[in-house]
């Protein structure tokens, strides 16, 4: 069974129409790559699957497990296993990084039946996954993105989803101000949560971060449409000559 | 109708009642003062909200209730106070029910050197020189009917005096405790006093926390009159937690000398209506004031936040943070006025409030006012009231947290903030307590 598959998807917001018929199916252990113009509907698409307010799915469907996930709550869709870095990661003052990360595990465990992470445990899962990412504990503390810098932010998301382990993740132009070798720490990390189980789609505007994380399919969307899709060489191919040539496929 | 500036004097008759059966009317100046006040009361009546500085806050329902004057103490054991609803702070306590001492839950131990600290009701059998010396003093100029209210009828409260460089070794922590009536009697009224002076370099801590046993009316009006000698400091903090059907009118009132430091924070998180003042006329060069509060409202509470903030002359600073959350149909009231002085040329005042409403049925009204009459200042004041963001809610959402959870942590990073004006960090604590007991019992 395919771990994520999007039917005809057409979404509105705030009633303007920015999703327009868009079907994607992702099988588990694949990661996907998503190109396209500023404006073409990539965020509109991860806000979607995570199920933002605001965000009205018109027509289509989502079906993660098989599933519809359309009548779930954004919680649940991310206890169920969906994952979303943020392309904007937000700031959430007076709430320290540790809080935070604890508060999510442990919604993770309430919904399982299981116990609240023992304290010292958290933080012995923390260590492991931080020295990956190059996360400070000096960030850990401090509260979650105030302050942080374009790319710890982005290290952030990161740093969420080695410690959540999500079977779905779309990660929204994460490598969008990052620096070469913050690039590499990052694909490193997306990379180490590689496996057969676990599926991502890729948002970027960039071919480089494609080099690190290597995609089995990418696709273009424009003007809220997938208008192309094919292997890695499509990513290639866009860096030489661009959206030119799909900037008119949308049908009248 | 239209609506007269005035509600008639509630409880003025009662001065009749009292005055002969006060302790220490044979004390002349005493009398005249008392007496002064009463009359001047009996014909101001009280403010309705046709008066501006009293637009938001209508004290019809205090008014329409028949307070007697509170009699002998009622046999309540503390035991039925949640301790959870007092500050935690270790220190010497004086503990009034319904503004009587209560000798047996206050703790005196010996004060150093240059201190003297006992209740009003003993200061006034000594006879105490401070008390002709300074009792009513700082409020001399000012008018408000709750100042001469609290005056013509005070019986107990708390003289604090320091000598020249004294210290008060612990922080003292005045517990005022409400019991409402049972049955037919009369809700209680009560006039607790504080009166502290700091003598120049002097320093002090002064807690207070007003609550409540019961779930009938009282009022609790009190008045504090603080003097800071030149140099001085006093660290002042207050919490508002009366029982829920109480009415509770405070009124702080300073004065600082040069290079005095006044430390203010108030939280107020109980009583059905509130009006909590606060002035601090800045009259030497370099003096500095904090003030600072916090009011959290549920249900049809009514919590007005009151402050004025003095620059008389040059080279003072203020720094004013007030913040509120609000649920229910509860209704917040902030008023800070600062006012700058044609002499206070290098004034540095700064204000800021910032309300967080938390349903549809919950109200805020903010009026900062700044009048500025020297040319060379620094000022700034702004205000925001709003909702908890949508944006951070899908965040922590979008990591696995329920819509209530991440509610709940994003008022609580709220609230905290607002304790972090405390800048004394042990005086933060006994809050940050208070306010977690305060989050843990409202529900989403
Ligand atoms: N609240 C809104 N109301 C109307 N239009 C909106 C709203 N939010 C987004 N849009 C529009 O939806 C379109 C798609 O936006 P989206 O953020 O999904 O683009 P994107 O592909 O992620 O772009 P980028 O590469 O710049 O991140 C844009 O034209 C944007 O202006
Ligand atoms: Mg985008």
């Amino acid at each position: 069974m395919s771990l994520i598959e999007i039917k005809n998807l057409h979404a509105t917001v705030d009633g303007n129409a920015i999703l327009k018929g868009i079907d994607l199916t992702i099988e588990p252990g694949e990661v996907h790559a998503i190109m396209g113009p500023n404006g073409s509907g990539k965020s509109t698409l991860s806000y979607v699957i995570a199920g933002r307010e605001g965000y009205e799915v018109t027509e289509g469907d989502i079906l993660f497990d098989g599933k519809s996930i359309l009548e779930m709550e954004t919680d649940e869709r991310a206890i169920a296993g969906i994952f979303l870095a943020f392309q904007y990661p937000v700031e959430i003052p007076g709430v320290a990084n540790t809080t935070f990360l604890k508060a999510a595990v442990n919604a993770r465990r309430k919904a399982a039946g299981e116990a609240e992470v023992d304290a010292m445990q958290f933080l012995k899962l923390l260590r492991e996954k931080t020295k990956l990412l190059g996360v400070t504990d000096e960030m850990l503390k401090r509260a979650v993105n105030v302050g942080f810098s374009g790319g710890e932010k982005k290290r952030n998301e990161i740093l969420q989803m080695a410690v959540l382990e999500p079977r779905f993740a779309v990660l929204d132009e994460t490598d969008s101000g990052l620096d070469i070798d913050a690039l590499r720490i990052v694909a490193d990390g997306v990379n180490a949560l590689r496996g057969p189980e676990r599926s991502m789609l890729v948002i970027t505007h960039y071919q480089r971060l494609l080099d690190y994380i290597v995609p089995d399919k990418v696709h273009v969307l424009a003007k809220g449409r997938i208008v192309a899709s094919g292997g890695k060489e499509l990513a290639q191919e866009l860096e030489s000559t661009g959206y030119a040539g799909y900037a008119d496929t949308e049908a009248a | 109708m239209a609506m007269e500036r005035s509600y008639p004097a509630v409880l003025a008759d009662r001065y009749a009642e009292l005055a002969p059966t006060l302790a220490h009317h044979s004390v002349g100046w005493l009398n005249r003062l008392r007496e002064e006040s009463a009359a001047r009361y009996r014909s101001a009546g009280l403010p309705t909200p046709r008066v501006e500085a009293w637009r938001f806050t209508n004290l019809k329902d205090l008014v329409a209730t028949d307070f007697a004057l509170a009699q002998a103490l009622p046999p309540v054991a503390l035991d039925s106070l949640p301790r959870s609803s007092l500050l935690a702070v270790n220190g010497h306590v004086l503990a009034f029910v319904n503004g009587k001492l209560r000798a047996d839950l206050s703790t005196l131990d010996d004060l150093p050197a240059g201190v003297t600290l006992l209740p009003l009701s003993e200061a006034l059998r000594r006879e105490e020189g401070i008390l002709s010396a300074h009792l009513g003093r700082v409020v001399e100029t000012v008018e408000n009917p709750f100042i001469d209210l609290n005056t013509a009828l005070m019986e107990d409260g708390i003289v604090l005096s320091l000598a020249e460089g004294a210290v008060l070794d612990k922080p003292l922590h005045i517990v005022s405790i409400g019991v409402s009536t049972q049955g037919g009697d009369k809700p209680v009224a009560f006039f607790p006093r504080l009166l502290a002076v700091l003598g120049k370099n002097a320093r002090a801590t002064i807690f207070e926390s007003h609550a409540g046993i019961g779930d009938g009316a009282y009022l609790s009006a009190m008045l504090s009159e603080i003097r800071l000698e030149e140099g001085a400091h006093l660290e002042h903090y207050q919490l508002q937690n009366e029982g829920r059907a109480a009415f509770h009118i405070a009124n702080a009132y300073a004065q600082l000398a040069a290079g005095a430091v006044y430390d203010h924070f108030a939280l107020q998180i109980g009583s059905r209506l509130s009006r909590n003042e606060v002035h601090a006329a800045l009259l030497g060069e370099g003096a500095r004031c904090h003030m600072n509060g916090a009011y959290l409202g549920l249900d049809k509470q009514h919590l007005d936040s009151t402050t004025f903030i003095d620059h008389a002359v040059p080279g003072c600073s203020s720094r004013e943070v007030y913040k509120g959350v609000l649920d229910g149909q509860a209704h917040g009231v902030f008023q800070g006025k600062i006012l700058v002085r044609r002499d206070a040329q290098q004034t540095d005042g700064h204000q800021l409030n910032r309300a967080l409403l938390l349903s549809r049925g919950a109200e805020v009204n903010a009026k900062p006012e700044l009048e500025i009459y020297a040319d060379d200042v620094k000022c700034s004041h702004g205000a925001t009231v709003g909702e908890l963001d949508e944006t951070q809610l899908f965040y922590l959402q979008a990591r696995g947290i329920d819509r209530d959870s991440a509610r709940a942590l994003l008022i609580e990073a709220y609230v905290q903030e607002a304790l972090d004006e405390i800048g004394n960090a042990e005086a933060r604590l006994p809050f940050q307590r208070l306010v977690g007991g305060w989050l843990k019992s409202r529900k989403d």
